[in-house]
């Protein structure tokens, strides 16, 4: 062992493609599964969420009009980035989540392994789940799916990568940009997820990772007017009704908390990424 | 005011090579089996470059010893590691040779410039992007088959033998390898007579992958190599993107065996502009479909119908505009219009176009100064042409045009469809409804409107009638590697 | 090796005009006449346009070429400053610059205007007197266009009294969109008269028309007015001067040759900043229109910004290493 003194990282908020902190001033402490320390992390506000959604909207347009087949290139860069992280991301998943660093590393493998298969979704998406209708008329009618805009993501609190990449990723994939509250307790490897994200040609924007108490931001999003769905999966299981009232009043979209936090090993199939599409259908006559 | 000195009657370009030292070509290659670079048992070829006749290196043509080797190497590779591979690990190869592709991509365009004759432009701009797209779009559906709505656990049929084209060398076998192994095939690939080398790059691109030994096999070679491929009895699935009259006889090959067979054949097709059609963007589609890639591919627009109406607007502006098309150099940048493939090639175009003028159709050609050596034929445009004629009925496959005029949509409609072909045809008109209902009736796989020859792939192709059957891109291009959903 | 086929074709004005006889004068009888014309153009179809416009691009410009193309925009260039904060002083620096554009190199050829707001095209004049580099003054309440017919006039006309020998006026958008076709070209009609013997260039805003089917309806529009010259924009609205809308508009001039046999300028201006982008627009008129365009008679560009990199580019190319912007002049 190395007796150099090592050079800590600051954790900060991901907003916007740049690294601010709070703009509260506030943080905490984050501690390993042990309870010694391992960082402060910065504690996000609701200011800090409204300043996540503006950038969200604002690099909406873009992200969501890039080609299917630009987007996949783009999560597919995330994988590789990622790879190049991999021993930093066993650590901090390991000292989070508590568990052997044989564990972290499949972790961290089908973390990577998950934005590839979401990689390969977003030139699909409309094969698989448009159509061209046969409508009893001389008009050509098809449908198409189409990303909501601003996804609020809760993520799950214990699987602080594998499971906060199996929220994010499908939501990107479709073309949403997202605003993520991490998980409260195990947030470092989300920070470190953000520096990924800012070196992978993301555009700065399309994600937005607050680190905090999802109970505290998450009924500002909730009830944010320019918010479009939301993903409850992180919530705290005694505040998920009273989110979803919230979402109502502006007709979230609302993915609901499962009972328990799933196995994010198994395959994920669409059903993460079809809460976030509407489907668009355009009818069009026909006639010399 | 001291004004620059005129220049000519146009503002020359100086030339503008791609530098050739980016590619390493060997005075000679053997055969890619079983992950290796091996000696072939027969003769050897040569492959020339069609814009200069030099020899650009000695192939190995594959003997019937030679496909048998590369059979067994995938039906090894199927067996023991491809077939039983997670799918999500075939993607994530599929993945890395996308990557590569791009890595590497104008080392590719200079080589298949240099091997085909096509512009760099093109082979920089369009294949080889293209290719790498194919890979990439592949990739990802490896793990995602139960997805594509044909049936909830497709199987691969096993070993494919792909024989490919020499128009779009390195895009061709993207088409076929990348389905192919995305479905969780093996492949032995036989590339075209003429253009090879970019193939035997890719083989080494596999290497640089680390794709499993027998998973790509390429076998090199003429008519006879490709036949031994197709009748191979331990080959599953046949694949071949060629001549109709080859085409048929494959047909014939597999007849009464348990070989599932696609084919991607010739196209005569109808580029149709109506009287409100958006005219320049029509003058660029009509370009763009015959003389793209010197008019060397299936589904070019070769069938000009023009509503009476602007027959003359349209010949005149499309002629002022060839007029300015650039032919030369594949190498130079600048270039629009490159070499035909082989002399073979050059002398149907020539025939053909000496029968339409035989025939009674008028033929222009711009003003035109062709280089000495290599094969060259200028834009052609016949005028004049009636469905009779054979330059409106046989696919001349080359930058050869035949106006036809048409005076209402029905006529259109029938005219365009009078062929024995289907790949292919476009519409131009500014009338939405119109574009759909014309689309309709069209009996063609792929209508194009207001745009022509674009290329996706997300986007199936392929044809009716003799243009062949089985598609390629999209999710129903899958099906064609795919037991029980291949057509 | 690479042979342009035919350099003829392009001199030959072979297209037709659409819906219309020998004589334009008809459509302008009335607005319905002129709609009906205005709207009986060709479509443009925009995705086809793009990509017309991004192939040009793709040509590659060296050597000998090069050295032509870069003197060739210099002598092209319309040296421009249009700020609220614009003195005689700046003028007369910039009238120095448009003379010699480069002091370490007289072979750099004079630019071919300086273009100022009315008020200093006095300034101009006397700036650049005995040196045939024009004075173009904007004017036409530049750049909004928002003013009466009485004050753009009189705006144009102290311009031209002031020394201006070109006018840059605007059209009214706000009617144009409106559809307003008639009112539109009876301005630029009294403009052009106004300015007596002033070159018109008529700017269209295209960025504030939007669409490509507007903007070549707005070329015809100004070309049958009378206008000397059409120019894309004040350089005041994003976008400006696009490639593809350059292409329409040469498209526009051409046909308006071979209808007419009246030959019309084309100026794109804003927001062509390098040598590369001045480089695609020259190929873009040598391969649209022809040789006949490629002068500064017939085609410029309204810049700023974009002379100093055409003259690091030509130090290049002398020098055969890199300059850098202490090696040019500040404007």
């Amino acid at each position: 062992m190395s007796d150099r003194l090592a050079v800590r990282k600051t954790y900060k908020l991901y907003v916007n493609g740049a690294f601010p902190r709070s703009e509260s001033g506030r943080t905490y402490e984050v501690t390993d599964a042990r309870g010694a320390f391992l960082a402060n992390a910065a504690w996000a506000s609701r200011k800090d969420a409204r300043d996540a959604v503006v950038a969200a909207r604002g690099a909406f347009g873009k992200w969501s009009r890039a080609t299917a087949y630009n987007r996949g290139q783009v999560l597919y860069r995330v994988a590789e980035v990622m790879e190049g992280r991999h021993a930093q991301f066993c650590e901090e998943v390991a000292a989070g989540e508590g568990v052997s660093s044989g564990r972290a590393r499949a972790v961290v493998d089908a973390a990577i392994d998950r934005w590839v298969w979401y990689a390969g979704w977003t030139d699909k998406l409309a094969a698989v789940l448009g159509s061209a209708n046969p409508v009893a008329g001389p008009f050509f009618d098809f449908s198409l799916p189409e990303p909501t805009g601003v996804v609020a993501v809760l993520a799950p609190q214990r699987s602080s990568l594998l499971g906060l990449v199996s929220v994010l990723a499908p939501v990107l994939a479709g073309g949403n940009t997202a605003v993520v509250v991490t998980s409260h307790r195990r947030p470092l490897p989300a920070v470190t997820l953000g520096e990924v994200l800012a070196t992978s040609d993301v555009p700065g924007g399309v994600v937005n990772l607050l680190t905090g108490d999802a109970g505290e931001i998450g009924p500002w999003l909730a009830e944010h007017d320019d918010v479009d769905a939301i993903d409850l999966t992180g919530a705290p299981a005694d505040r998920a009704l009273e989110l979803e009232r919230l979402a109502a009043g502006s007709i979230k979209r609302v993915v609901r908390p499962p009972a328990e936090e799933p196995d994010w090993t198994a395959d994920p199939g669409t059903s993460r990424m079809t809460p976030f599409l509407e489907t668009k259908t355009v009818w069009h006559p026909k006639g010399v | 005011m001291t004004a620059p000195a005129q220049p000519g009657p146009l503002f020359e370009y100086a030339p503008a090579p791609e530098s050739r030292s980016i590619v390493d070509v060997r005075p000679s290659y053997g055969l890619f089996v079983d992950g290796e670079f091996v000696d072939g048992s027969g003769e050897s070829m040569k492959t020339v470059n069609p814009a200069t006749e030099e020899v650009l290196s000695e192939v190995a043509v594959g003997t019937e010893a030679d496909v048998d080797r590369a059979v067994r190497a995938a039906r090894r590779a199927f067996t023991r590691v491809w077939g039983p591979m997670r799918p999500a690990d075939r993607g994530k190869y599929l993945f890395r040779i996308a990557r590569i592709l791009q890595e590497r991509a104008r080392e590719f365009a200079v080589l298949e410039s240099l091997d085909n004759g096509k512009p760099i432009r093109e082979s920089r701009d369009v294949d080889v992007p293209l290719a790498a797209a194919h890979f990439f779009y592949h990739a990802g559906w490896a793990d995602k088959l139960a997805h594509a709505g044909l049936g909830p656990d497709p199987r691969p049929h096993g070993v494919a033998g792909q024989v490919i084209p020499w128009n779009f060398p390195l895009l061709m076998l993207a088409w076929k390898v990348a389905p192919a192994l995305a479905t969780g095939n093996t492949v032995v690939l036989k590339p075209a007579e003429t253009t090879p080398l970019t193939a035997l790059l890719f083989a080494e691109v596999c290497r640089q992958a680390d794709l499993p030994p027998g998973v790509v096999n390429v076998v090199t070679g003429a008519g006879d190599t490709g036949r031994a491929v197709v009748e191979h009895d331990d080959v599953d699935k046949v694949a071949f993107t060629g001549s109709t009259e080859v085409g048929r006889s494959i047909a014939r090959a597999v007849a009464g065996t348990r070989k599932v067979l696609t084919l991607e054949l010739g196209g005569k097709a109808a580029n149709i502009v109506f009287d409100d059609a958006p005219i320049d963007q029509a003058v660029e589609g009509i370009v763009r479909g015959i003389f793209f890639n010197q008019g060397h591919v299936c589904c070019a627009g070769s069938r000009l119908l023009v509503q009476e109406s602007v027959h003359d607007e349209v010949i005149a502006s499309l002629q002022r505009r060839i007029g300015t098309l650039r032919v030369g150099d594949p190498l130079d940048k600048n270039t629009d219009i490159g070499a035909i493939n082989s002399a073979e090639q050059l002398a149907r175009i020539r025939e053909l176009s000496d029968v339409g003028e035989a025939e009674g159709a008028h033929r222009w050609q711009p003003a035109c100064d062709l280089p000495d050596r290599g094969f060259w034929f200028p834009p052609t445009v016949f005028t004049g042409v009636s469905p009779a004629h054979r330059i409106a009925r046989d696919e001349v496959f080359g930058p050869v045009l035949s106006v036809m005029t048409f005076r209402t949509p029905d006529e259109a409609v029938a005219k365009a469809n009078n062929t024995t072909y289907g790949l292919s045809a476009g519409i131009w008109t500014e009338k939405g409804s119109r574009i759909l209902a014309i689309a309709d009736r069209l009996r063609a796989g792929v209508v194009w409107a207001n745009t022509f020859n674009q290329f996706d792939p997300t986007s199936p192709f392929g044809g009716y009638k003799q243009s062949g059957y089985g598609r390629e891109g999209g999710r129903h291009g899958l099906a064609a590697y795919l037991k029980g959903a291949s057509h | 090796m690479t042979h342009v086929l035919d350099p003829g074709t392009l001199a030959a004005g072979t297209r037709p005009t659409p819906g219309s006889g020998a004589a334009l004068d008809d459509v302008t009888r009335s607005d319905a006449a002129l709609r009906a014309f205005l709207h009986g153009l060709p479509g443009v179809d925009q995705v086809g346009a793009e990509q017309r416009a991004a192939t040009l691009g793709t040509r590659s410009i060296k050597t000998t070429a090069k050295a032509w193309a870069i003197d060739t925009a210099i002598s092209m260039v319309d040296l421009t400053t249009l700020e609220g904060a614009d003195t005689p002083g700046k003028v007369r620096s910039l009238a120095a610059k448009a003379r010699r554009p480069d002091p370490t190199d007289l072979t750099a050829p004079p630019v071919a205007a300086v273009c100022v707001y009315g008020d200093l095209a006095g300034v101009a004049r006397e700036a650049l007197a005995g040196t045939g580099i024009h004075v173009a003054a904007v004017a036409t309440a530049f750049p909004s266009g928002r003013a009466s017919r009485e004050v753009k006039l009189a705006d144009v006309r102290d311009a031209v009294a002031n020394g201006a020998d070109e006018i840059d006026m605007v059209i009214d958008r706000g009617a144009f969109l409106a559809g307003r076709y008639l009112e539109v070209f009876e301005e630029i009609v009294a403009v052009k008269e106004a300015c007596g013997s002033a070159h018109l260039k008529v700017i269209l805003e295209t960025g504030e028309l939007v669409t490509l089917d507007n903007a070549r309806r707005a070329s015809w529009l100004a070309m049958l007015a009378g206008g000397d010259f059409i120019k894309t924009s004040t350089g005041k609205i994003s976008p400006a001067a696009t490639l593809p809308v350059c292409l329409v508009m040469l498209e526009a001039v051409r046909d308006f040759r071979a209808a007419t046999g009246t030959q019309v300028g084309v100026k794109p201006a804003g927001g062509i900043r390098t040598t590369k982008d001045a480089v695609k627009h020259l190929v873009m008129v040598n391969e649209t229109v022809g040789a006949d365009w490629l002068s500064p008679d017939w085609f410029r560009f309204g810049a700023s910004s974009l002379l100093n990199d055409l003259l690091l580019q030509r130090q290049k190319l002398r020098t055969g290493h890199y300059s850098g912007p202490d090696h040019v002049s500040v404007d």
